[in-house]
């Protein structure tokens, strides 16, 4: 018997065992987000980046990547992305609780400010959109090199707005670096919507004005993302140069846990957003496809909200940071 | 030894360090086919090729951001900023960046990059090509911070720097390029970033300055020796981050007497922290109070030769008389 359409996931060769572990990072995002506000509201941590209604977006471009081999240039908002690149949940957490052993920093920056060497995740900082000419640097070295990596780089639009965003993008079209640059469009930064940050619908236009390719997806469909990511990266590897990915997707939380949402935006626009969650929309795919059934979604919750409690225990009993060592690491410490 | 001028000096040394090690790349404003607007590059793109030596678009905080992206990944950037007065869009990606990239990630990533750029005034390039920009970066933990005054000082620091594994700014006032000559060695010596030199030895009183004042104190303290028999100690700091202090505070211990000088306005320069430290560690060992000539607090160097002049001179013969002056008190 001859099929006479493919579904999207089969078009794209992804495996069942794929679009389970996409699922599951989903998801594992999704839980570890609500445990850091519960962490918060308990007192344990000054400081949460929500995640929540990004998950879809940074799933479907960082499955794309190779952990271990290309760059990754996350920003604050981008757990989903990190999860993927190999940083476990009680990194995370270390993370969060500003411990010792918090892989991204020793507990010196605040909670979300990914970085990690061995795992190529590179170190950015909040000022915003300062890591998109780093990407283009990186991807230009790991050209001059003969490497076959490509450095991804996800922000918001607002980041679109600063003027590193612009020249970083420039010099990467320019020298055709082997570069994907992600926009995750949630309509706001911060409180300013996206008509007061720019004049045009889609920032995926302004790609036209680097002269690389600008394409819009759905950021609430994994596999449309994963699909437009796993083009750039092809692209990418060939030589053709950079690509700009915009998702469009919707933050359900606030921008940080000091942040009151309900001061900008209503109950019912956010509520409207939830009701095209992408982890239920990516659920009923694949219990449409017999992926998974109810029964089977509820276990792998189960065992996650498992994972996630333990790897809170683990962090939360690690030890702080010694106050001495706030001197340390200013140079490098030989040549002191 | 080969006598060459201070810009000379540096096109050989990043000529020869560039021949020596395919890690470094050089990028900046028109760096390639123009050779730099001081030519410090002349003659580089056809070495070296366009991978190696990027002309890059009118963007300071870009070209420092990628240099800084590629120092991150295996590469050993070197950055010229034209003029250090267009370094300023670059502030956050040198200080929050650069600098804090090892801090940040406690020693996991680091930044080995130099930026070099021409500084400083009294060639008639007026406001936004005359400015000495070394106190906003000096302050920042994490950078390094060298202006060397002689071609040999100016070989030596570009070696260290270059292969410092931390950021360097590396500054060039203008003034020196053409006009300071002067042996340099013809191996591939390096001088470590943080050790002072005493140009001029002395017994009677001490003057630390570094840049295109060294030059100008030499002048001022050979007259007076000549005139008054009054020896001057002449330090030139070369590195002003990190600073050598036991080199200063040895020479102040044995004169006495101290002043400093620097081009840079006068408030809140790098000489202030200079004359602070002298305060703090030699105060009982000095004859007279210390002695600080910074350029006027006027917001820049102003174009026409008279306004140009008075921001070095405000009065006639000012650095002689105070010299002078202190080793009379």
């Amino acid at each position: 018997m001859t099929k006479v359409t493919e579904s999207p996931h089969e078009a794209l060769a992804l495996t069942s065992d794929d679009l389970l572990g996409m699922h599951r990072t989903m998801l594992l995002a999704r839980l570890i987000d609500e445990a850091e506000l519960r962490q918060n509201r308990m007192g344990r941590a000054p400081f949460v980046v929500p995640v929540s209604g990004h998950e879809g977006c940074q799933v479907g471009t960082a499955w794309a990547m190779r952990a271990g081999r290309d760059i990754w240039l996350p920003y604050y908002r981008d757990l989903a992305v990190v999860l993927l690149a190999g940083m476990t949940p009680t990194e995370i957490f270390y993370g969060l609780f500003s411990k010792a052993l918090d892989p991204s920093s020793g507990g010196r920056q605040m909670p979300n400010h990914w970085g990690s060497r061995r795992l190529g995740i590179v170190s950015h900082s909040s000022p915003i959109a300062t890591q998109i000419p780093h990407a283009a640097g990186l991807a230009y070295a790991a050209a001059y090199r003969g490497e076959d990596a490509v450095a991804a780089c996800w922000f918001g639009e607002g980041a679109t707005s600063e003027g590193d965003w612009h020249e970083g993008m420039n010099f990467a079209a320019i020298h055709r670096v082997p570069a994907i640059f992600v926009c995750e469009n949630n309509e706001y930064a911060i409180s300013v919507p996206q008509s007061k940050q720019m004049a045009v619908r889609d920032v995926a236009s302004r790609a036209e004005g680097y002269g690389m390719p600008g394409v819009v997806v759905d950021g609430g469909d994994v596999l449309a993302c994963y699909a437009a990511m796993r083009e750039a990266h092809d692209r990418a590897r060939a030589g053709d140069g950079p690509t700009l990915i915009e998702c469009k997707t919707y933050r359900f939380l606030p921008h940080t846990s000091d942040d009151d949402d309900k001061t900008y935006r209503s109950k019912a626009e956010v509520e409207e957003h939830r009701h095209h969650d992408p982890i239920d929309r990516f659920t009923a795919y694949l219990i449409d496809h017999g992926m998974i059934d109810h029964e089977g979604v509820k276990v792998v919750h189960a065992d996650l909200k498992r994972d996630v409690e333990t790897a809170i225990d683990e962090a939360w009993d690690a030890p702080d940071p010694a106050p001495e060592t706030a001197t340390r690491h200013v140079f490098e410490e030989d040549a002191r | 030894m080969t006598e060459k001028n201070l810009v000379g000096a540096i096109r050989d040394t990043l000529h020869e360090e560039m021949a020596a090690d395919e890690r470094i790349v050089l990028l900046g404003e028109d760096v390639g086919v123009r050779g730099g607007v001081f030519k410090v590059s002349e003659g580089f793109l056809d070495d070296f090729g366009e991978r190696r030596v990027i002309d890059t678009p009118l963007a300071e905080s870009g070209l420092i951001g990628v240099a800084i992206g590629m120092a991150m990944h295996g590469l050993v950037p070197v950055a010229e900023i034209e003029f250090a007065d267009f370094i300023h869009p670059a502030f956050d990606q040198i200080v929050s960046e650069a600098a804090r990239m090892r801090y940040r990630t406690a020693g996991d990533w680091t930044c080995p990059l130099t930026i070099r750029t021409p500084c400083g005034g009294g060639i008639h390039g007026a406001l936004y090509h005359s400015q000495s920009i070394e106190a906003f970066y000096a302050h920042v933990p994490g950078l390094k911070v060298v202006m060397p005054s002689t071609p040999a000082d100016a070989a030596g620091l570009l070696r260290s720097a270059i292969h410092d594994p931390d950021p360097v700014l590396f500054l060039e006032h203008k003034k020196c390029y053409r006009l300071v000559k002067g042996e340099v060695p013809d191996g591939s010596e390096r001088i470590p970033l943080g050790l002072a030199d005493v140009k001029r030895p002395g017994r009677d009183l001490t003057v630390v300055t570094y840049g295109y004042e060294v030059h100008r104190c030499m002048e001022a303290a050979g007259r007076l020796a000549d005139d008054d028999g009054v020896e001057v100690e002449i330090v030139d700091v070369r590195s002003l981050a990190p600073l050598d202090t036991e080199t200063i505070l040895a020479s102040v211990r044995r004169t006495s007497r101290a002043m400093v000088v620097y081009e840079d306005n006068r408030t809140y320069g790098a000489g202030a922290e200079i004359a602070a430290t002298i305060a703090e560690e030699a105060m009982f060992d000095l004859d007279a109070p210390i002695v600080r000539i910074g350029g006027p607090d006027i917001p820049a160097m102003p174009y026409a030769a008279a306004l140009e002049h008075y921001f070095t001179e405000p009065e006639p013969d000012h650095l002689y008389r105070a010299m002078r002056d202190l080793a009379r008190f």
